[in-house]
């Protein structure tokens, strides 16, 4: 068994390892979809809303995790207008749940997830787009054979970043999902849990876990080559 | 100076010579683009005029690139573009190749992707094929390799060669040669001169290079703080002496000539054209061959009778059609005819009061020493 394996980790902090990569990924699949199209919008428009969309997407950068978490927690509680709109669809309130720590980590991460796209987008230009419409491509030909592969660092980068993130998230999942075990305690919760227990052997293991991970993800980050044309 | 240049050879089966309807305005901060032209449905036209005259954004309205242009456009017959009836035919279902200043090829792809990209796009039997335009533009010896490892020069010719293996029934080139240095244009011009010659796509080239417009076109528009000053054929627009053309340093005439007789003893060889013929140093090409003569102003003096006793071989007859102020007030721009040939000659306004130069008379023209801009 793996806990003989690793006699520090116990099953229910394995189960926090396991959520929290399960919360990371499924965030940031669903973040590629979602930023994706705000990225391209962003770095297309003229719109004079181009400002206030940027601002709103970046908010998570500057806000207390808990503010958002409050928020979050508001709208999607029963008398919150997402929360009235859950129980309508008769799923209940996300809150203290596996989907409502997704939600609020995909609101948490965006900005992480939504910039380098856009960066990617903005570095390419017209000039790629309007040689390929010369050449017969439709806008979402040029959209999969010219903008994709041109990007494809900016989203390397913008996953990576996305991931890293969520893992890394601890105030908004806090507010929003609480301590549930396999349900929303992830590690950043279940190593605060260990230090009020004065566990700090355990609580040892699993943050020098999350900080050589994180120092992985950065390392990886910065020695990528984006020239991979040359 | 007169310069020499192979002439096209006049294609035969695709081009129309139904014109192309271009009525267009751009109204932007600052500049207005508002022209009202016909133009050629065969042959290379060249948009001629100084940066900022609007021949760019002219081209990329043609292309439907640039959505802001209000007006109508309509390629042998088919509807681009009528603002009136709310037609826009998006740029990628306009059946035309356009090659950007830059080469603008894709990073991520070799240059055979990059040549098939517009290709299998085309749903039509491409009647340009792919080996034809890989050879017009000598690039076999390329097709595995990036775009960052090629030269310059040889980025434009893929370019120009992506741009016509989609068959395209309009070729828009933008001054594929000003980023080039003068070495690399040397090495690209003979290319455009065959495509000239061997393809029958109707070419719309935008340059600021008078030497690119003589040597290239056969019909110019010349454009000036966005408006077309003037639209026509190549030798009749060189030598008028209403534009602007007439008063820059390169004012001269182009006049189409064929290869006559070669002279092995000294080394010449003999062109004729309609009105008189100019002996140049020995051409390689073949007699019967058809070759653009490059006469500037400033190489053609006047005389009163035909001058005996000088070095100045080539002496026509011709007769005074015009006179205009030319750029200093020193000299003069003098328009003949040298039987049925226009020429343009540079004097100085003392030269004209002495010889009595006035409208309809006659005297001989001398075409000074002959330096060749291609060879």
């Amino acid at each position: 068994m793996l806990d003989d394996l690793h006699p520090a980790l116990s099953h229910a902090d394995w189960a926090a390892v396991w959520l929290t990569l399960r919360l990371a990924s499924v965030t940031t699949v669903i973040l590629m979809f979602v930023g994706t199209p705000i990225a391209w919008w962003l770095a297309r428009t003229r719109s004079r809303l181009k400002a206030v969309v940027g601002a709103v997407v970046a908010l998570p950068l500057v806000l207390p995790p808990t503010v958002l978490g409050f928020y979050l927690l508001v709208t999607m509680g029963p008398f919150g207008p997402v929360g009235r709109f859950t129980q309508w669809l008769g799923i209940g309130l996300l809150p203290f749940t596996f989907p409502g720590l997704v939600v609020a980590s995909v609101f948490y991460s965006l900005p992480f997830v939504v910039q380098p796209i856009q960066n990617a987008f903005e570095a390419i230009g017209e000039r790629p787009l309007e040689v390929a419409a010369t050449l017969r491509a439709g806008p979402w030909d040029r959209f999969f054979t010219v903008v994709l592969p041109l990007a494809t660092p900016g989203f390397i980068t913008a996953a990576i970043l996305g991931f890293a993130h969520t893992v890394g998230e601890f105030g908004v999942v806090l507010m929003i999902g609480g301590n549930i075990p396999e349900q929303t305690r992830v590690v950043s919760v279940a190593i605060y849990d260990h230090v009020e227990a004065l566990e700090y052997a355990e609580a040892h293991v699993l943050a020098a876990g999350m900080l050589v991970f994180s120092f992985v993800v950065l390392l990886t980050l910065y020695s990528r080559n984006n020239k991979v044309w040359k | 100076m007169t310069a020499l240049t192979p002439a096209p050879q006049g294609g035969t089966a695709a081009g129309s010579d139904r014109p192309v309807e271009l009525r267009m305005r751009v109204d932007w901060p600052g500049f207005v683009l508002e022209v009202d032209l016909a133009l050629p449905g065969r042959g290379v036209t060249a948009l001629f005029g100084h940066s900022g005259s609007g021949k760019t954004t002219l081209l990329r309205c043609i292309a439907g690139l640039e959505r802001q242009g209000r007006g109508r456009l309509a390629f042998q017959g088919e509807v681009w573009q009528d603002s009136a009836r709310r037609i826009f035919v998006p740029t990628h279902r306009r059946p035309l190749g356009y090659v950007f200043q830059e080469a603008s090829l894709f990073p991520h792809l070799s240059v055979q992707k990059n040549l098939d990209y517009g290709r299998k796009r085309v749903g039509t039997e491409p009647s340009v094929s792919l080996a034809q335009a890989v050879e017009l533009l000598g690039i076999g010896h390329l097709l595995g390799r990036l775009p960052a490892r090629l030269s310059g020069g040889e980025r434009q010719r893929v370019a120009i060669a992506r741009a016509l293996a989609t068959s395209p029934r309009l070729l828009l080139m933008d001054e594929p040669l000003a980023a080039l240095d003068l070495k690399r244009k040397a090495e690209i011009l003979p290319y455009l001169e065959r495509l000239h010659a061997e393809l029958d796509i109707p070419v719309f080239y935008v340059s600021h290079s008078p030497d690119e417009v003589a040597r290239l076109a056969d019909h110019v528009v010349l454009l000036a703080e966005g408006r077309a000053v003037a639209s026509g054929g190549l030798q009749e627009t060189l030598a008028r002496l209403d534009l602007p053309l007439a008063f820059s340093e390169d004012a001269g005439v182009v006049i189409a000539a064929v290869v006559a007789t070669h002279d092995d003893n000294y080394h010449l060889s003999r062109l004729d054209f309609p009105g008189g013929n100019v002996v140049v140093a020995r051409r390689r090409e073949p007699i019967g061959t058809r070759l653009r003569v490059r006469v500037h102003a400033r190489d053609v003096s006047l005389a009163l009778e035909r001058a005996t006793g000088t070095s100045i071989a080539n002496l026509l007859p011709a007769q005074v059609t015009e006179i205009a102020d030319a750029d200093t007030p020193a000299h003069v721009l003098v328009r003949l005819d040298a039987g049925g040939t226009p020429l343009l000659a540079r004097i100085t306004r003392r030269s004209l009061d002495q010889l009595g130069v006035a409208r309809g008379k006659a005297l001989w023209a001398q075409i000074k020493a002959v330096a060749l801009l291609s060879d």
